[in-house]
């Protein structure tokens, strides 16, 4: 029996769902689609009742970190702090517009957010210096490319050369949009492959076998 | 020849109208019928292809230098007496990405179990943190090292993509993990997590289908798996000959797509009647 539960049932219901929503894809009846839509709506729902558990993940291995002084707990008892205040006025008095929740999030949350999201530009600046180190004739090919398609993007790059946007666009829409489509295509049947070994259970990586 | 392009040309352009009728309810969608049919070619060759190496033909398949550096990476960490870091992507568990990482998860797990090194999961869903659990728990199962797993080696740390990249920068910076995994669906914060790691020293391998992400990645780590790579890893790193075989009836259908797409192009350069083989190629 319980290798049954372990083993087989997953497989099942892998097969199972994957099935739906294969024959959903191939199908217009409408009960067929409408069965592969209720399963996604259950998926939602599934996914909501599994956020108690990271919320008990978070604060089991955040509250112990606490009382046994470990190493940075302060920083583990200012993240505990936040889930308690945003949870428990987001439980108790709503979410709406004008509640604390909101304004936590509003001035809080998104600009912490925006925050991360500009620091991206340094990151980019730091990771293209690298990337960017004419030291094998691929990077340097890379370095001459990068720099036609910068320089052809902004107005002193036309001031110095009329037809360098013409030259950029060339290189985004040829050389550089075939090399993205051929990884397209590669992932796509990867990724069509991996779903018929997982549908018919030849493969069970994902269930650590 | 003529005659059979006119007879084709209905089913072409309107193939929902020649072949289903008009009715809005059918059994089958005629208009996805080539859809169907390259599917089950392919499921024929991938299928054909663990048949034939479960029958012990012997299968070549190129390195993946990623995949092979992944023990080089564990043990790196076991020498310095660090952890190793695993993102299994910022997508739900039912993204096919995802699932590619999780199953990249076990082998990497059985790795750590192997050399007692610690290993922190960290995600951003808590079904992924569920399933994460499982399979690092039934990979030092199977070590037999399950005095060495705890629920807390997965954690969920965020449930956004920015807050997520925070918690992961700050864990590297104070932790200094000795090698990073990121294997599965990234977006914005690729960067952000593999620019941070890069800081630290710890040797990075990465892996995603999102070609957006690749440049950044490429940049940042030291091996990055591409596109089809990461699906690929699972099964290569199972070295089981049936998962391998999927792998050539994979290569196989690229092979026909190529053709077909030549055969297309030659074509469309040489008569407009080229343009049957786009539409047989189209999905509704």
């Amino acid at each position: 029996m319980s290798n049954f539960i372990r083993k087989q049932l997953p497989m099942l219901f892998a097969f199972f769902a994957g099935m739906v929503i294969l024959v959903a894809f191939f199908s217009g009846k409408k009960i067929i689609t409408d069965f592969r839509s209720d399963m996604q709506v259950w998926v939602s729902i599934i996914g909501g009742f599994t956020l108690l558990l990271g919320v008990a993940s978070i604060s089991s291995v955040n509250l112990q970190k606490v009382i046994t002084r470990g190493k940075d707990w302060p920083y583990k008892l200012v993240l505990l702090v936040c889930l308690a205040v945003s949870g428990g006025f987001g439980i108790f008095q709503g979410t709406e517009s004008g509640t604390v929740y909101d304004w936590l999030f509003q001035n809080m949350v998104t600009p912490m957010m925006s925050s991360m999201f500009a620091m991206l530009a340094f990151f980019i600046a730091s990771a293209a210096y690298r990337a960017f180190r004419a030291r094998t004739l691929e990077a340097t090919i890379l370095l001459i490319v990068a720099i036609i398609v910068m320089l052809g993007r902004i107005p002193l790059g036309q001031l110095l050369f009329s037809e360098l946007p013409v030259i950029t666009e060339w290189i985004m829409n040829y050389p550089n949009l075939a090399v993205q489509r051929g990884i397209i295509i590669g992932a796509a049947l990867g990724a069509a492959s991996m779903s018929i070994r997982i549908i018919l259970g030849i493969e069970r990586t994902y269930m650590g076998k | 020849m003529n005659a059979f392009i006119r007879a084709l040309l209905p089913v072409i352009f309107a193939p929902g109208l020649a072949l289903a009728g008009n009715g809005s309810d059918p059994w089958f969608r005629m208009d996805r019928l080539n859809t169907l049919i390259f599917l089950l070619v392919f499921a024929v060759m991938v299928l054909v292809y663990i048949r034939l190496a479960k029958m012990g033909r012997p299968l070549f398949l190129r390195k993946l230098a990623g995949l092979d550096a992944m023990d080089e990476a564990v043990g790196r960490a076991t020498e310095m007496g660090k952890p190793v870091l695993f993102i299994p992507g910022i997508q739900e568990v039912s993204e096919i990405q995802t699932i590619a990482g999780l199953s990249i998860l076990g082998k990497v797990a059985a790795f750590t179990a192997e050399y007692e090194t610690p290993l922190l999961v960290t995600v951003q869903y808590p079904v992924v943190m569920a399933a994460a659990q499982e399979i690092v728990k039934d990979s030092y199962t199977n070590a037999g090292k399950k005095d060495l797993y705890s629920d807390s080696m997965v954690q969920y740390v965020a449930g956004s993509q920015f807050a997520l990249a925070a918690a992961v920068n700050g864990i590297m910076t104070r932790i200094k993990p000795a090698a990073n995994i990121f294997m599965g669906a990234f977006y914005a914060e690729s960067l952000l997590l593999a620019e941070t790691g890069n800081l630290t020293g710890a040797i990075q391998i990465a892996g995603t289908a999102n070609p957006e992400q690749l440049p950044f990645f490429i940049a940042a780590c030291d091996y990055t798996l591409m596109g089809e790579e990461l699906y690929a890893a699972s099964a290569y790193l199972s070295g089981e000959p049936k998962i391998l075989g999927s792998l050539k009836g994979q290569d196989l259908m690229k092979i026909v797509i190529t053709v077909l797409m030549i055969i297309s192009i030659i074509l469309l350069l040489t008569s407009w009647k080229g343009i049957f083989i786009l539409k047989l190629l189209e999905t509704a």
